[in-house]
């Protein structure tokens, strides 16, 4: 009667010392998992989405295979790749087994992945830069975990299938059907406890009352709709990088936003920020500046 | 009270599957959710929503449907629910159903009504649950099996309270329009077709022409797939679209960043199209042009958006005189010019930045909305609007 073979210790994801996870994301990468469906992750730029597969096979340890996609990226790439021109060219100049078709077909990260003994952690990374009917295509091959290759007629099917990613910048909207067999996660935007465990995993023992001057800035900017590009997380700690190596003082912090060029990638954003100081804008210091949200 | 949970998600809009839906009871069959409603709720979402945008109307419906569940919670409605599920025999008696779901599905069952108690620890044989039924299978079994996981409760608020926050607000795509929803909604707008120079490989010329050559390597080229839509935007600024400047703003940056159109060119006016029409947004006389060179330097294949709030004095637009700057008279009237327009562009479409309820009420909203198409300013009305620029409807007569 307790037979849930797929919930022990084994398999279960908890972040890891270098990934920060929040429950629900684990929640999601632990069902994902359990049911054997692709888990698909959606969030802001920078909020950690394509490395959370990493620590995903660091946490459980299976071997890791990526597959970032491109534009220009078909979907039975992903399969396999028959190299036609290859062969041509061996059977002009007499290079190379010409005779066998199989030294032709080279396998994709899903057709190694499925033919691998071991159960891997497959990431299809950024999966909607491709065309529309790039997830369509692989409706099949990631149900089923089987494909057959045109050619030879061999069939390769997953022996264990694979712990899948599946990355997602929101550019084109995923079909359908796709969608349905996906478990789906939206990755929040850090809030501020959240966000205090992610920066001491980057920059260990930073001073409290520093740190916090940092991300009063830091959140005080991201609320300011009129932002164009909103800094993210891998900005903050990249900023948090150029604040220590410069040896800059909670003080100076409290009334200026050094090396805004790390935290701001528009330049009329910059420049709305310049001129909002330049005109005797204050900046906030103390977490009561930011109103309500941040004072529960 | 899960199958209401599933209608009131539908009911709300919320697209969810009878897959997702089966998906979601293997989960909780699994032992998935913990046996607490906060990752009820994380599962469930994880499983049943597919898109940040319905977050917030799962929130509501979450927070409608277990509203109470987390308090003092009476099981026996939703026990009774539970069990007019069709896989039960409706002819058995009580204690009949409740000894065959012992003996079948008593685990699934179990955990079925733990979810529905917002638990932290070792379920250790339900004596809430069995004193309204006394015989009921869930006082069987004892612990549960799987050694429930408590990570995380403390970082974690309660799946009401996160329900009842309603934060993903912002998401919704019926109601905010930031740039990158926007630039989303703006890829659809685009046809394929192949020119300029040959750069790309074409591997089946290539080899049917390398057969015929004989064996001799015969490499063939062809232009490759580009986007052929060209978009000419048409902007009222100034006056009553002052209040709509930065969701009208953010469209501007949206279609300057989308690189895939293949021309794109921004024109301005105030109130109205007259006789002249603007190059620069703060309507320059030095950057103004006959409106009717539009018409001659753009040939009807353009896609031409106009982006306004239709609102005006009724004279304004039907008028002979109705032009508000009065050192330039016009000749013909603002709606004759909006006409022009339309009969020249095969598709042109009105986004209008004011809510639908508004133009019904605005007299020269309802007479262009006779001439354009006219959809609202949200992700939704500008995926509308660009179906409307793209769709099948009045199909060009060549190529």
């Amino acid at each position: 009667m307790s037979e849930t073979p797929h919930n022990d210790e084994f398999n279960h994801f908890k972040g890891t010392d270098g990934y920060i996870a929040s429950t629900a994301l684990m929640e999601a990468v632990n069902c994902a998992i359990a049911l054997e469906r692709p888990l698909l992750i959606k969030g802001e730029p920078g909020t950690g989405k394509t490395l959370l597969a990493k620590h995903i096979s660091e946490a459980l340890g299976m071997p890791m295979e990526s597959w970032h996609v491109k534009s220009t990226s078909k979907a039975s790439e992903g399969l396999y790749v028959y190299d036609t021109i290859q062969r041509l060219n061996d059977a002009r100049f007499g290079d190379g087994d010409v005779g066998d078709i199989r030294s032709y077909i080279k396998l994709g990260p899903l057709g190694r992945t499925f033919k691998a003994r071991q159960r891997h952690v497959l990431l299809i990374d950024e999966i909607d830069k491709a065309d529309l009917e790039f997830p369509n295509d692989l409706l099949l091959e990631l149900d089923e975990m089987r494909f057959t290759v045109m050619e030879t007629g061999e069939e390769i099917a997953a022996k264990e299938r694979p712990v899948l990613i599946i990355t997602s910048t929101n550019e084109k909207e995923l079909p359908d059907a796709f969608l349905r067999r996906c478990i789906f996660h939206f990755i929040d935007f850090p809030d501020v406890e959240l966000m205090k465990q992610i920066v001491d995993v980057h920059h260990p023992n930073l001073d409290a009352a520093l740190l916090d001057q940092v991300l009063i800035k830091f959140y005080w900017l991201r609320g300011q709709n009129e932002l164009r590009k909103k800094p993210s997380t891998s900005e903050l700690v990249d900023w948090i990088a150029a604040l220590l190596r410069s040896g800059v003082t909670q003080s100076r912090l409290e009334a200026h936003i050094p090396f805004l060029g790390s935290l701001l990638k528009n330049e009329q954003d910059t420049e709305s920020l310049l001129e909002y100081t330049n005109r005797g804008g204050e900046l906030p210091r103390k977490w009561e500046d930011l109103g309500p949200k941040f004072n529960q | 009270m899960f199958l209401e949970f599933f209608y009131a998600l539908r009911a709300e809009g919320v697209p969810v599957a009878i897959q997702e839906w089966m998906m979601l009871m293997k989960a909780l069959e699994m032992g998935q959710h913990a046996s607490s409603l906060t990752s009820f709720y994380n599962l469930s979402r994880a499983c049943l929503v597919k898109s940040e945008s319905y977050f917030d109307s799962f929130d509501r419906v979450f927070a409608k449907v277990f509203h109470g569940v987390e308090g003092e919670f009476s099981v026996s409605d939703e026990l009774m629910q539970w069990l007019e599920n069709p896989i039960n025999f409706v002819e058995l008696t009580e204690e009949e159903r409740a000894a065959l779901e012992m003996l079948t599905s008593d685990e699934l069952m179990r955990r079925y009504l733990e979810i529905l108690e917002e638990q932290t620890e070792r379920h250790d044989g339900g004596g809430k649950w069995i004193g309204t039924g006394g015989r009921s299978p869930f006082g069987h079994g004892g612990e549960h099996p799987t050694g429930i996981r408590v990570g995380g409760t403390s970082r974690n608020r309660s799946a009401m309270k996160v329900a009842e926050d309603r934060r993903y607000r912002n998401y919704r795509t019926d109601v905010t329009l930031d740039l990158r929803q926007t630039k989303v909604a703006l890829k659809r707008l685009r046809r394929l077709t192949r020119s300029g120079p040959a750069t790309e490989l074409d591997l089946d010329e290539s080899i049917s022409e390398t057969c015929k050559n004989g064996g001799e390597i015969e490499l063939v080229f062809r232009p490759e797939h580009r986007n052929n839509v060209r978009l000419l935007l048409l902007m009222d600024v100034g006056g009553t679209m002052d209040p709509h400047f930065w969701p009208v703003s953010r469209l501007l940056t949206a279609l300057h960043e989308e690189h895939g159109l293949r021309e794109f060119r921004p024109y301005y006016f105030h109130n109205c199209v007259y006789e002249q029409i603007y190059e620069d947004a703060w309507l320059l006389q030095d950057s103004a042009i006959p409106t009717g060179d539009l018409m001659r330097h753009y040939d009807e294949r353009w896609k031409v958006v106009i982006v306004g709030d239709a609102a005006m004095h009724p004279y304004e637009l039907m008028g002979l005189r109705g032009n508000i700057n009065p050192r330039l008279e016009a000749e013909t009237r603002g709606i004759d010019w909006l006409r022009r327009i339309d009969d020249h562009f095969q598709r042109a479409v009105w986004i209008n930045p004011e809510p639908p309820a508004y133009w019904q009420r605005s007299q020269t909203a309802n007479v262009i909305r006779s001439i354009f198409p006219m959809f609202e300013l949200t992700v939704d009305g500008i995926e509308q609007a660009v179906s409307a620029l793209i769709g099948a409807r009045r199909v060009a007569a060549a190529g």
